[in-house]
C-alpha cells in the first residue's frame, strides 16, 4: 500500500500495479468519477487534475509518480460546506457546459490558470486552455467565465 | 442468428422513420393511470445506481399528499414542483427545456422546480429517442398538455375553495390568484385538493399563446449544471455496482473480420485479468460483431491486457475499402451522368446549352467520426431471465428491443436507465456498445461489466459520416439569373440498392426545389464501411458543396450573392403546401437579409479580410450565416467572426440556443478541417493527436441572431451546423480569390501555397 494525499486527506491505495495512471487510481479505487478519461494519452485534458496545484493529466502519470504529491480533484474545489469556487461559480452562471463531459477538465486548468495569474489576457488563456478539447464547442463561453472568475476573485472570491 | 449485416443503414432509416414522425398525441401518455406503469420500469436497479448517483433514475409511486395528474409532474404540499424529463440529454439542453415547456404551460416559478430523468418507458412517456432535430417538435404538444393538465386542476380545486368561477381565476410563478377578492393560495397548499379532481380532456385546455409566455426566451442555466462543476457521478462511465467487473472489447480494424485465434490464455494469466473469451457476435454492425473481451479488475488493467492482446483475424469476408480508390473513382466519374434520377426540373440539357455562361466545378469531402468526448461505454448486468442496462444514449427504446430480441428476452425484462451522454452528435443512435455489454455479461456467467472503449475502439469503430462527391453543372442567362443546375452526385452504398445512412440526397433536399431546369443524379459506389447519422446528416456535406458551388455561379454571374440567393427564393411560400416542416421562402429571405445588415454586408473590409454568406434549410430550421476571415501570404486562414441568424420558431431556453448555435460554428470550423483515411478497410486514426479537434486558440466571435416567428419551435442540435462551411469557404474567396472546393479546407489551402 501507499499513501497518496487527495483533496487534503490521506488515502491508503493498493500499489500492486504501480504503473496505472492516477486516472484510474481515482475513478476505479477511489470513486472519484470527476475526473474523466478521453484520450488516455494526454490529448484531451478531460482529466487534469492539480499536482502540488499544477494541473498535470492524471491519464499519463502513473500511480508510483504521484506518491506523496498533493492531489487536487474537482471534488475538491468547493470548500466543505459547499459554496462552489470562484470558476465553478462563474461555469453555472454563464451555463457553459453543454454534454458537460470535458468540463471538470476545463475547470481544473482554468483554476490554475486564475492561482497563477489572476487576471489573465485571452491570450494567457488560449495558452493555458490549448490542452483540453472541448467537442462541443463551448470554448467561447469557457474564456467569458474565466474572465468572470477573475473579477470574483478581484472582488474577494477564491480560485 | 441474424443475417449478417455490416451496415447500419436498414437500422438508421428505421430510427429517422421514427423520430422523423409527427406524432398523434396519445391520450394514455397523459392519464393518470399511467403512473402505476413507471414503477415497473424501475426494478431492482434504483437501489444499485443510488450508491453513487444519490439521484433517482426510476420515478417512485408519488408519495401521500403529492400531486400527480400526469407522469410528467408532481407537486409537493410543500410547493416543489417535480418534473421528469423523458429525453436523453447528450448535452443538447433538453434536460432543462423539456421541463420548461410543462412549467410554462403550468405557469411554474422556475425556481420552485426540481428536475430528474424520467424512466425508460415509452408505453408511458411515447418516443423518448433525441434525433434529427426533433425532441422539441415531436413532444411540445405533449409536455404543453401535461403541465396545462396540471394547472386548469390547480384552477379547479382553488375554484371550489374560494366558491367563485375558474375563469375568473388566473396563475403565475407557482399561485393560483383571484384577482377580484386578492385572494391567492401557493400550488403545494391545493396539492391535495387537485389530487381529488378528475383529469380533464385535453381539448377543454386552452394552451398559451406566444404573447403569453413568461419562461420562453429567457436564459436558463441546464439542470445539471451544480453537478457537473464538482464532479458528481452523471455520466454511463461513472458508474459503479456491486460485483461489477472492468471490460474491453476488441474487434477486427476492418469491419466484418472474425477471431480466428487470441492469446486468451496469456491474457487471463495477467495481473488483475479475471476472463478473456472470444464473442462470436451476432454478425450484425448495429449489435456484435466478432472480438475479444477481456474482463478485468479496473479499467486500466482491462486496457493494459488490450495491449498485450494478439488476434488474427479471418478477413474473409471483412472490408478492403479504400478512400484513395474510391476518390480516384468519383474522379473519373465526375464527368458523366448519374446512373440513378433523384430529381429533375424543366430541361436541364436545353437550358444549359442556351446558357450566357456556365460554370462546372468538382467538390469533395472525406469521412469523418463523431468523436464525442465520452468513449462509447455501457453497464449491463445479464440475470437469466432479465437484463438491466445503464447507458448514455440517444435512443434508449432501441436498447430495450435489439437487447431482447440478442437474449431471447420479452422486452418487459429489459430495463434501460437513461444515462447523461457526454455528447451524442447522432453516435449514440446506435447502441452496439449496449449490445456488446449485455452480451458480454451474459457470457460472463451474468455479472455485472461495465465495457469501456477506449478512444481508439471510438474513433475506429464509428457509423462515419460518409465521405462524397458532387460534380456540378449549372448556367445563367444574359440577366445573370440561374437557369440550369445539375450534380452528379457520387456517395456509396453497403447494398447496391440505396445510399449508405447519412449519403442520401433526397429530391426535396434544397436548393433543387427552386430550380427551374435542375437535374440530380446519382451514382453509388460500393462501400462496407459502417456509415451513419452524424449532426446535420447529408445536409452538413451537401450545403458546403451547394453553397460554395452558389457563390461560383453567382460570382461568374457578376452578382452580389445575398441577393442572388434572394431572387432563388422568389415569393414567400412553403416549399411543400402546408408541410411546416418544410422550407419557407419566406422565412429564408428573413434569415438572410438579417444577417446581411448585421454583418454588415458590402461595408469595406481590412485588407487581407473576406466575408462570405450561407444559408441552409435543414432539420425544420431557417439558418443564414456569414463569416468574416483573414489569409496570410501562408494561406493560413483566422476565422474572426461569425454571425449566425436563424428562424426555428419561439425560443424555448434562450441561454441553450446561443450555446448550441456557438457551439454548431465551432463544430463545423473544426469538422472542415478533419479527415479520415480508409485502407484496406481500416480507419488510419486513433487518437486526437491524428484527428485534431479544434482547440481554444481557433474560437472565433460569434453572434447569434433568432427570428422568434410564430410557428412550431422546432430543434436547434442540427440546423445551425450545414452553413459554416460555405460561409468560411467563400469568405476565403472573398479574400483571396482562391476557391475551396474540397475537405480538409486549411490543410488543401497551405497545400496549395506550398504548390
Amino acid at each position: 500500500m501507499i499513501t497518496l494525499t487527495v483533496n487534503g486527506k490521506p488515502v491508503e491505495v493498493d500499489d500492486s500495479d504501480p504503473s496505472m495512471p492516477l486516472l484510474w487510481v481515482l475513478r476505479d479505487t477511489l470513486d472519484l468519477v470527476g475526473t474523466k478519461y478521453g484520450c488516455g494519452v494526454g490529448q484531451c485534458g478531460a482529466c487534469t487534475v492539480h499536482i502540488n496545484n499544477v494541473p498535470m493529466r492524471s491519464c499519463s502519470m502513473p500511480l508510483s509518480a504521484a506518491a506523496g504529491q498533493q492531489i487536487t480533484t474537482i471534488e475538491g474545489l468547493a470548500k466543505a460546506d459547499g459554496t462552489l469556487a470562484a470558476v465553478q461559480k462563474a461555469w453555472v452562471a454563464l451555463d457553459v457546459a453543454q454534454c458537460g463531459y470535458c468540463q471538470s477538465g476545463q475547470i481544473m486548468s482554468a483554476t490554475a490558470l486564475l492561482r497563477a495569474n489572476p487576471k489573465p489576457s485571452d491570450e494567457d488563456i488560449n495558452t493555458a486552455m490549448y490542452g483540453n478539447l472541448c467537442r462541443c464547442g463551448t470554448y467561447i463561453r469557457i474564456k467569458a467565465a474565466i474572465h468572470a472568475a477573475a473579477d470574483d476573485i478581484a472582488k474577494g472570491g477564491v480560485a | 442468428m441474424n443475417a449478417v449485416s455490416f451496415s447500419a443503414d436498414a437500422y438508421f432509416a428505421e430510427v429517422m422513420r421514427e423520430v422523423e414522425a409527427i406524432p398523434t398525441t396519445r391520450r394514455t401518455t397523459l392519464s393518470r393511470r399511467s403512473i402505476l406503469k413507471i414503477g415497473v420500469a424501475g426494478g431492482a436497479g434504483l437501489v444499485l445506481a443510488f450508491q453513487l448517483s444519490g439521484k433517482a433514475f426510476a420515478a417512485s409511486a408519488p408519495v401521500k399528499g403529492e400531486f400527480a395528474p400526469n407522469a410528467f409532474l408532481r407537486v409537493a404540499p410543500s410547493g416543489r414542483i417535480l418534473i421528469y424529463s423523458k429525453g436523453p440529454e447528450i448535452g443538447q439542453g433538453i434536460k432543462t427545456a423539456f421541463p420548461l415547456i410543462i412549467a410554462e404551460e403550468l405557469d411554474a416559478a422556475w425556481s420552485d422546480v426540481d428536475i430528474e430523468q424520467a424512466p425508460i418507458n415509452p408505453a408511458v412517456f411515447g418516443s423518448q429517442s433525441a434525433g434529427g432535430s426533433r425532441s422539441i417538435p415531436n413532444s411540445w404538444n405533449q409536455l404543453r398538455q401535461a403541465g396545462a393538465t396540471a394547472r386548469a386542476m390547480l384552477v379547479s380545486a382553488a375554484a371550489r375553495e374560494w366558491r367563485v368561477p375558474a375563469s375568473e381565476i388566473t396563475t403565475q410563478d407557482s399561485q393560483v390568484i383571484h384577482q377580484a377578492s386578492g385572494r391567492k393560495l401557493g400550488y403545494g397548499a391545493l396539492a391535495v385538493k387537485a389530487s381529488a379532481l378528475p383529469v380533464p380532456d385535453g381539448k377543454t385546455l386552452k394552451l398559451k399563446t406566444r404573447d403569453q409566455y413568461r419562461l420562453f426566451g429567457k436564459h436558463f442555466g441546464g439542470a445539471d449544471n451544480a453537478e457537473i462543476v464538482t464532479g458528481k457521478p452523471l455520466f454511463g462511465i461513472d458508474l459503479k455496482v456491486p460485483g461489477m467487473v472492468y471490460a474491453t472489447f476488441t474487434k477486427c480494424p476492418a469491419v466484418g473480420g472474425k477471431v480466428a485465434s487470441a492469446n486468451l490464455d496469456y491474457l487471463k494469466s495477467l495481473p488483475g485479468v479475471k476472463d478473456a473469451f472470444v464473442v462470436e457476435g451476432t454478425g450484425v454492425v448495429s449489435e456484435v460483431m466478432p472480438g475479444v473481451a477481456i474482463l478485468a479488475d479496473s479499467t486500466w488493467a482491462s486496457f493494459r491486457a488490450k495491449s498485450a492482446l494478439q488476434v488474427k483475424w479471418d478477413e474473409t469476408n471483412a472490408s478492403k475499402d479504400s478512400w484513395s480508390e474510391s476518390t480516384k473513382k468519383a474522379r473519373e466519374l465526375a464527368s458523366k451522368v448519374g446512373e440513378q434520377e433523384i430529381t429533375k426540373s424543366g430541361d436541364f440539357d436545353a437550358a444549359y446549352k442556351g446558357a450566357v455562361k456556365k460554370v462546372e466545378a468538382f467538390y469533395s469531402y472525406p469521412f469523418v467520426s463523431h468523436a464525442t468526448m465520452e468513449p462509447q461505454n455501457c453497464l449491463a448486468h445479464f440475470k437469466g431471465d432479465s437484463v438491466e442496462i445503464w447507458a448514455g444514449t440517444q435512443t434508449p427504446e432501441r436498447i430495450i428491443t435489439v437487447t431482447a430480441k440478442m437474449l431471447g428476452l420479452p422486452e418487459n425484462q429489459v430495463t434501460v436507465h437513461q444515462m447523461r451522454a457526454g455528447g451524442g452528435f447522432g453516435r449514440r443512435l446506435v447502441n452496439d456498445y449496449a449490445a456488446e455489454a449485455a452480451a458480454i455479461s451474459k457470457q460472463a456467467g451474468g455479472i455485472p461489466v461495465k465495457l469501456t472503449w477506449t478512444r481508439e475502439d471510438d474513433m475506429m469503430h464509428d457509423f462515419y459520416r460518409p465521405g462524397g462527391f458532387h460534380s456540378f453543372k449549372a448556367g445563367v442567362d444574359a440577366a445573370g439569373k440561374l437557369v440550369a443546375l445539375s450534380d452528379h452526385f457520387i456517395t456509396f452504398s453497403s447494398d447496391g440498392k440505396g445510399p449508405v445512412a447519412g449519403g442520401n440526397i433526397p429530391k426535396e433536399e434544397f436548393p433543387f426545389p427552386l430550380i427551374e431546369n435542375g437535374l440530380l443524379t446519382q451514382t453509388m459506389m460500393p462501400l462496407k464501411t459502417p456509415c451513419g447519422a452524424w449532426r446535420a446528416p447529408r445536409s452538413s456535406t451537401c450545403a458546403f458543396a451547394f453553397q460554395s458551388f452558389l457563390n461560383e455561379v453567382a460570382t461568374a454571374a457578376g452578382r452580389d450573392h445575398v441577393e442572388f440567393l434572394l431572387e432563388l427564393m422568389g415569393e414567400p411560400r412553403w416549399l411543400v403546401p402546408d408541410n411546416q416542416g418544410s422550407l419557407n421562402t419566406g422565412r429564408a429571405a428573413g434569415v438572410i437579409k438579417l444577417a446581411a445588415e448585421k454583418a454588415g454586408w458590402g461595408r469595406t473590409l481590412p485588407k487581407g479580410h473576406g466575408l462570405g454568406v450561407a444559408f441552409y434549410f435543414s432539420h425544420a430550421g431557417h439558418f443564414a450565416e456569414t463569416a468574416e476571415v483573414s489569409v496570410d501570404a501562408q494561406n493560413k486562414v483566422t476565422v474572426h467572426k461569425v454571425i449566425v441568424v436563424g428562424d426555428i420558431g419561439p425560443i424555448i431556453n434562450m441561454s441553450s440556443a446561443e450555446n448550441q448555435a456557438q457551439g454548431a460554428v465551432i463544430d463545423g470550423i473544426s469538422t472542415m478541417n478533419l479527415e479520415l483515411s480508409i485502407e484496406k478497410g481500416r480507419i488510419g486514426e486513433g487518437n486526437f493527436d491524428e484527428y485534431p479537434l479544434m482547440r481554444i486558440t481557433g474560437t472565433p466571435q460569434v453572434e447569434t441572431h433568432f427570428i422568434q416567428s410564430d410557428f412550431t419551435p422546432t430543434g436547434l442540435g442540427e440546423p445551425a451546423l450545414p452553413p459554416v462551411a460555405p460561409a468560411v469557404a467563400n469568405a476565403v474567396f472573398a479574400a483571396t480569390g482562391q476557391r475551396i472546393r474540397s475537405m480538409p479546407f486549411f490543410k488543401n489551402l497551405a497545400n496549395q501555397a506550398q504548390a
